[in-house]
């Protein structure tokens, strides 16, 4: 009887996971997708605890005084951890949690091999079968590989971590990669060695750290979003493991809408996967040197200027970037909307699809500051609307505005899709300095007669120019 | 080669739902809007959390005297619900900005 009720409390699980992501992927009942996967979770996870037998002994799950400690201190942290995280901190935080779950699944795969350890000596080889070691085997690379980069790409993201690269380095990482594979084909025929099975943790770790190593900080969303879909596939093989479909279901569900995801990401940013894994970003030097000599004159602009400058616009439409979030300048900016309102003058955002480091980053920060919906514009209706603006004032953005983009096919970036801020007849740029972006390129625009530089962090600047619009 | 489609045949069942999800999960996010990425990410992110489940079996089959097993067990258990409820509580704080800009 009870095992029943537990196929039924997975079967109720795998088809909320499904319409969670479903709605998850539509604007307007995301939230409410979300909530429905985690009802799901939640059934899962205690028909599990309460009414999981073992298909040959029959006996019940002990230790419960542990899971249910286990429960509460991951449970209390997380949310406590999930809860704090700053809205402009998001992304690591998705990393780290997904390298949570990547650990998770290479545990699970060591002490099950241990199990199976204890199983060939009592028994001899011939009592294992070779599939289950295989599964194992992958979910524990899987795991680790997840765990490792994920782990990388949350130093990248919070800034502990800097690019490392090295000439020959995808080589080095190609070779790892196929000594841990080998070694772990050879554990499954010879399952006896089960020193091996550390061996393979240790290089698929190493591997993990030199895969996401080289790759840009910029392009991190999107090896977040891979690692995430590996650790789906991860899950599904404990789900493999233990016949449990929910597991099974959950985690290729994951993997595959993570591919998917992965894939959407790179294409917003017209570029491949293999462009972004093998690091063009990182690796493309010549294209950054010639972008470099392009340098000339810019000019600078007076916080007054800028202010009058923008009082007596018709339309301003304002470009926030990555410079907007870590500078929190979320808020302030918001201010800078009101009053600029107030004075007759219209303002938007042109938002970039992968203006920030995550796509729609912008869109979260924005709307915590409680800017509406409408005025947010997607890069084509945004740049249809470039021609009608005064001023355009870019926060922080740099490389979605580059026209190298546009007109350089040597550009590292050549073909991305960009914001065309050029049309309009003024264009303010806010930046800490000089130094290009997350691309590593000069940025033309900043040479061209019509832009003027706003140098300073970006909340300040922008309280200063609320102080100086509220008294022109 | 024998043994490959015996081993086919036995796990059918599970060859056949791993390949209908993969369908599944790229029909479903097939036409999400760009900004909706961040938040069905970590959605996604939140949901192969239920690795946790393994992790729970783990820990309830480990022996008492099984002390590698006990602790590795556990971690992963505090690592699988940082992962499920971390990810589904991040996913919940994103989307209510996206709700309160809809009033």
């Amino acid at each position: 009887m009870q095992e029943h009720i537990l196929t039924i409390c997975y079967l109720v699980a795998s088809v909320t996971f499904i319409l969670g992501l479903k709605m998850l992927s539509n604007p307007a009942a995301a939230r409410k997708g979300n909530l429905v996967a985690a009802a799901g979770m939640t059934i899962a996870i205690f028909g599990t605890i309460f009414l999981y037998h073992d298909a040959e002994t029959g006996a019940g799950l002990h230790n419960l005084g542990w899971i249910f400690g286990g429960l509460c201190i991951g449970g209390i942290i997380g949310t406590l951890a999930a809860k704090k995280v700053k809205m402009t901190a998001m992304p690591e935080m998705v990393s780290l949690f997904n390298g949570m779950g990547g650990a998770c699944a290479a545990l699970i795969s060591i002490v099950e091999f241990n199990h199976l350890s204890a199983e060939i000596v009592q028994s001899g080889v011939a009592a294992v079968s070779a599939g289950k070691i295989l599964i194992i085997v992958l979910g524990l690379i899987i795991g680790s590989v997840s765990f490792a980069g994920s782990i990388i790409a949350w130093g990248k993201l919070n800034g502990s971590i800097k690019d490392f690269s090295f000439s020959g380095q995808n080589i080095l990482n190609l070779f790892i990669l196929a000594v841990t594979l080998g070694l772990g084909a050879y554990l499954v025929m010879q399952p006896g060695q089960s020193m091996f099975v550390y061996i393979i943790l240790t290089l698929a770790l190493i591997y993990g750290v030199f895969f996401v190593m080289p790759i840009g900080g910029a392009d991190m969303p999107v090896v977040i979003s891979l690692l995430n879909s590996f650790t789906g596939v991860a899950a599904a093989c404990g789900g493999f493991l233990y016949d449990n479909k929910v597991m099974l279901t959950g985690g290729i569900l994951v993997g595959a809408a993570g591919t998917l995801l992965t894939i959407l990401m790179c294409k917003a940013m017209n570029r491949s996967l293999t462009n972004v894994l093998i690091g063009s970003f990182g690796g493309n030097k010549q294209g950054a040197a010639s972008g470099n000599t392009a340098q000339g004159h810019y000019k600078e602009i007076s916080l007054s200027d800028s202010a009058m400058l923008m009082s007596y616009a018709n339309k301003v439409m304002i470009v926030p970037g990555y410079g907007l979030a870590v500078a929190q300048a979320q808020h302030i900016c918001h201010e800078l909307e009101k009053i600029l309102n107030d004075k007759g003058v219209e303002v938007k955002y042109a938002i970039h699809p992968v203006a920030g480091r995550m796509p729609g980053h912008m869109n979260v920060l924005l709307a915590e500051a409680d800017v509406s919906y409408e005025k947010l514009l997607e890069m084509e209706e945004a740049n249809d609307e470039f021609k009608s603006c005064d001023v355009v004032l870019i926060l922080g953005a740099n490389d979605v505005v580059n026209p190298a983009a546009k007109n350089d096919p040597s550009s590292p970036i050549y073909g991305m899709p960009i914001l065309e801020v050029e049309l309009a007849k003024n264009v303010i740029v806010n930046k800490r300095s000089m130094k290009p972006g997350y691309a590593g390129i000069e940025n033309a625009l900043f040479f061209q007669p019509k832009t003027s530089m706003l140098f300073g962090d970006a909340k300040k600047v922008l309280q200063d120019l609320v102080g100086e619009i509220k008294s022109v | 080669m024998n043994s490959i489609l015996e081993w086919i045949s036995i796990n059918q069942q599970i060859i056949y739902i791993v390949i209908l999800m993969i369908f599944v999960g790229i029909e479903v996010i097939g036409r999400v809007p760009s900004v909706l990425h961040t938040p069905l990410m970590s959605g996604a992110n939140a949901i192969h959390g239920v690795v946790i489940i393994g992790a729970i079996i783990v820990m309830g089959k480990a022996e008492t005297s099984n002390y590698l097993a006990l602790i590795l067990g556990f971690l992963a258990v505090i690592l699988g619900t940082l992962n499920v409820v971390g990810g589904f509580v991040v996913t919940d704080r994103m989307l209510e900005m996206f709700k309160s800009k809809k009033k």
